[in-house]
């Protein structure tokens, strides 16, 4: 059947499974809006306020079902305001598509109105990208990208379609012969060699670690980890992005390691003597500085990415392949083992991390720390919501005191570390999955940069609730003035608006919250609504993330929780 | 230590910029590159020589993989292979300038209004000598090709034929 172009890109869509498509219309993607009226029955299109909040919505739907999400926009600015999304979901590994309109071939290269080369900017920031000039490209081009996308380590695919290209007709076959991509093939399993390797030198280890990343949650080997960690009785610290890998309340669980991880943990790996890196991929963050990193061990690292293999630590034994698959041939393999001593000395670090850990302290009733309130809503979640944050010191506070029991229930954005990430995200996350409870927690500063998509959350009705944590600062830039720049607090102080009057003139129920009795109550509240709802919550405007690893200092120099300057009553109360 | 890589590229438009804009950003540093036809008309085929580390050279190898174009990556500097650079210099004509040629084996190519351009393609250090025993005698314009370069006897750089 003869098809134009725009009715094309719908049909690859439908034939690639998408339900929804988070977008913006304008002048050189409107032939493809207009064929939407034949599709909106089979698919939905979800109208942004800005074209960023598209690429972090389908960033969100992507994260939380592991299908590929889709935005789409117009040419020149609509194209440019998606980049920090792509950027995002690039770092984070994503796989998202995004479609955007571009002029006309016939004036391609002549600076006409609206146009931007879209793929040249975007060549260092998705997996790949494609140009697309002729009609009868488009769909062995579309079927290309979410393979690209989705497969191997996955990422995002930008396809720009001309104008002329979407108004042109021909026939339409949706090709089902193999992808001919001679330079494509993606990692996927270990050698014996490999395994044999790895598992001499897991017999050898008195003191092994397994740092559990993002790969875990997207190659699907929450299990495999789970088997191996138990029977080779192997401690398991996670990333930023690994949370989820691995139920926190188990014993062999030791929490998030890096600029922010438990003291225990960083503690832990400094002292291993072996390390096994699965799906994470050694970032600055976690490492610190790297010459005296985990000085002592002997690492196995697995990562779908060869590139990332030996990139900023060099390893025993390098894996690339797709972790789960190397998992399980590895456990044929692993004996049942016994760390003891190693695992009790683990526990003694984590009892002084404990002792030191803000939860316990009993605040005065007119202060709201930020921490406190995020473990109340976690209680008061039952700890099962999906908690999508943006990027700052409550994003530390949420991995910290929001403990996560499955994989893919924390969503945040972790190596880009996208502020305005959080909220567009979460509405992407609720339409992905209906039946979960979702919360964006983000900071005053971060929601103002994406908050236009409040109405986009009304306009849909999107059941997501939003936990502003009101510290009238840029937080986390405001804690490294006080530390590494003598308390010169310029540029982070924030003159806000009345969040709950903002919310409201959206049509959006909200409420305020500054004491901590009054936080169980107010969570009821916004997840008994069905549609989105803001809470903020007035938090101390000076408060500091406990324990922080300055940037490049050695993993185990931590800065760790005063008794008394920023908690006057601390020693009274402990 | 120098390295020599040939990568095979499919001849689509805008590989290049996507492989010139992975060394830039990846902050490796690149003695020459070269890009041109093979055999297969599917198919371009790089030279890049890197002055670089093993390490370095290997996440090279391993960056180009990840690029969607890029059909096969190999270190001909593993195993016996030759290279050659071409340069074209323009030098004042005279008997001493001609006589460093034919020296060299460069040949004169074109000899008008006192001019003379000699063409020369040999290994890289080669070319560099021979520019180096015509620098005295002053030279007007100069062009380098970059080096290619082919594994020796029966090893090969080629795409799969299932591919091609």
């Amino acid at each position: 059947m003869e098809l134009t172009g725009a009715e094309i890109i719908w049909e690859c869509l439908l034939q690639e499974g998408v339900e929804v498509v988070y977008g913006y219309p304008g002048g050189a993607i409107l032939p493809t809006y207009d064929a939407l009226s034949k599709y909106e029955d089979r698919i939905k299109h979800v109208l942004v306020r800005h074209e960023q909040g598209a690429t972090h919505m389908a960033d969100g739907y992507a994260r939380i079902t592991g299908k590929v999400g889709v935005a789409m926009a117009t040419s020149g600015p609509g194209a440019t305001n998606m980049v920090t999304g792509i950027a995002t979901a690039m770092m984070d590994s994503v796989p998202i598509v995004c479609i955007t309109g571009q002029v006309p071939s016939g004036v391609l290269g002549s600076d006409a109105f609206q146009e931007t080369d879209i793929t040249g900017i975007t060549i260092p920031i998705t997996k790949h990208n494609f140009l697309v000039t002729d009609v009868r490209q488009i769909a062995p081009v579309m079927r290309k990208a979410f393979h690209i996308a989705r497969t191997g380590r996955p990422g995002p695919v930008l396809v720009d379609i001309t104008k002329d290209a979407q108004n042109q007709k021909t026939e339409f076959v949706y090709p089902t012969e193999p992808l001919r991509m001679p330079g494509y093939v993606p990692a996927s399993a270990a050698t014996p060699d490999q395994i044999e390797r790895a598992m001499e030198l897991l017999k050898s280890a008195e003191r092994p670690l397994i740092l559990a990343g993002h790969g875990v949650n997207m190659s699907g080997a929450e299990r495999a980890l789970l088997e191996l960690a138990e029977r080779a009785q192997i401690p398991v610290a996670l990333t930023l992005l690994g949370k989820g890998a691995m139920p926190e309340s188990h014993p062999l669980c030791l929490g998030m390691m890096g600029m922010h991880g438990a003291a225990a943990v960083n503690q832990a790996i400094q002292g291993a003597d072996l390390l096994l890196a699965f799906g994470m991929r050694f970032d600055d963050r976690v490492t610190g500085n790297l010459r005296t990193y985990s000085p002592n061990s002997r690492k196995i690292h697995i990562d779908i990415d060869a590139s990332e293999l030996n990139k900023n630590v060099k390893v025993d034994v390098g894996i690339a392949g797709d972790l789960r698959t190397v998992l399980e041939q590895m456990l044929p393999h692993v004996p049942t083992l016994s760390h003891a001593a190693w695992l009790g000395e683990i526990r003694n670090w984590q009892e002084d991390t404990d002792e030191r850990d803000i939860i316990h302290y009993v605040a005065p009733t007119d202060k709201l720390y930020a921490a406190h309130a995020i473990r109340d809503l976690w209680e008061a979640t039952g700890g099962d919501a999906i908690v999508v944050t943006d990027v700052g010191q409550h994003q530390m506070w949420t991995a910290q005191y929001y403990l996560n029991q499955r994989p893919r229930s924390l969503i945040t954005s972790g190596g880009l570390g996208t502020m305005g990430f959080g909220f567009p995200a979460a509405i992407g996350v609720k339409m992905g999955s209906p039946n979960d409870t979702v919360w964006a927690i983000v900071g005053d500063g971060g929601f103002q940069m994406t908050l236009c998509e409040l109405a986009t959350a009304a306009q849909e009705n999107v059941n997501v609730n939003i936990a502003i944590m009101n510290n009238a600062y840029l937080g986390m830039v405001r804690q490294w003035q006080e530390f590494f720049y003598e308390e010169r607090y310029n540029a982070t102080p924030m003159h806000n608006p009345d969040f709950v009057k903002l919310a409201e003139a959206y049509g959006i129920p909200a409420r305020r919250v500054s004491r901590r009795e009054e936080i169980a109550d107010a969570v009821a509240w916004a997840q008994s609504i069905n549609g989105p709802t803001l809470v903020e919550f007035q938090v101390e405007k000076a408060d500091i993330v406990y324990p922080m690893v300055p940037a490049g200092a050695d993993l185990d120099k931590m800065i760790r929780r005063p008794s008394a300057p920023n908690l006057p009553d601390w020693s009274e109360n402990h | 230590m120098k390295h020599t890589l040939v990568a095979l590229v499919e001849n689509e438009p805008g590989v290049l910029n996507r492989v010139a804009s992975l060394f830039r950003r990846r902050n490796f540093n690149i003695d020459s590159l070269t890009v041109g036809r093979t055999e297969d008309p599917n198919v371009s085929r790089m030279t890049i020589v890197l002055d670089s580390s093993v390490a370095r050279v290997d996440q090279v190898q391993k960056n180009l993989y990840k690029l969607v174009n890029v059909i096969q990556v190999d270190e001909v500097t593993h195993q016996p292979f030759v290279s050659r650079d071409l340069a074209l210099i323009k030098v004042r004509a005279s008997a001493e300038a001609a006589w460093i040629a034919s020296q060299f084996g460069a040949r004169i190519i074109d000899h008008r209004e006192d001019m003379m351009i000699l063409d020369l393609s040999d290994e890289e250090s080669r070319v560099e000598q021979f520019i180096e025993a015509l620098r005295p005698h002053g030279i007007i314009e100069l062009v380098r090709t970059g080096v290619v370069a082919m594994g020796q006897g029966s090893h090969t750089v080629q795409a799969a034929p299932q591919f091609a």
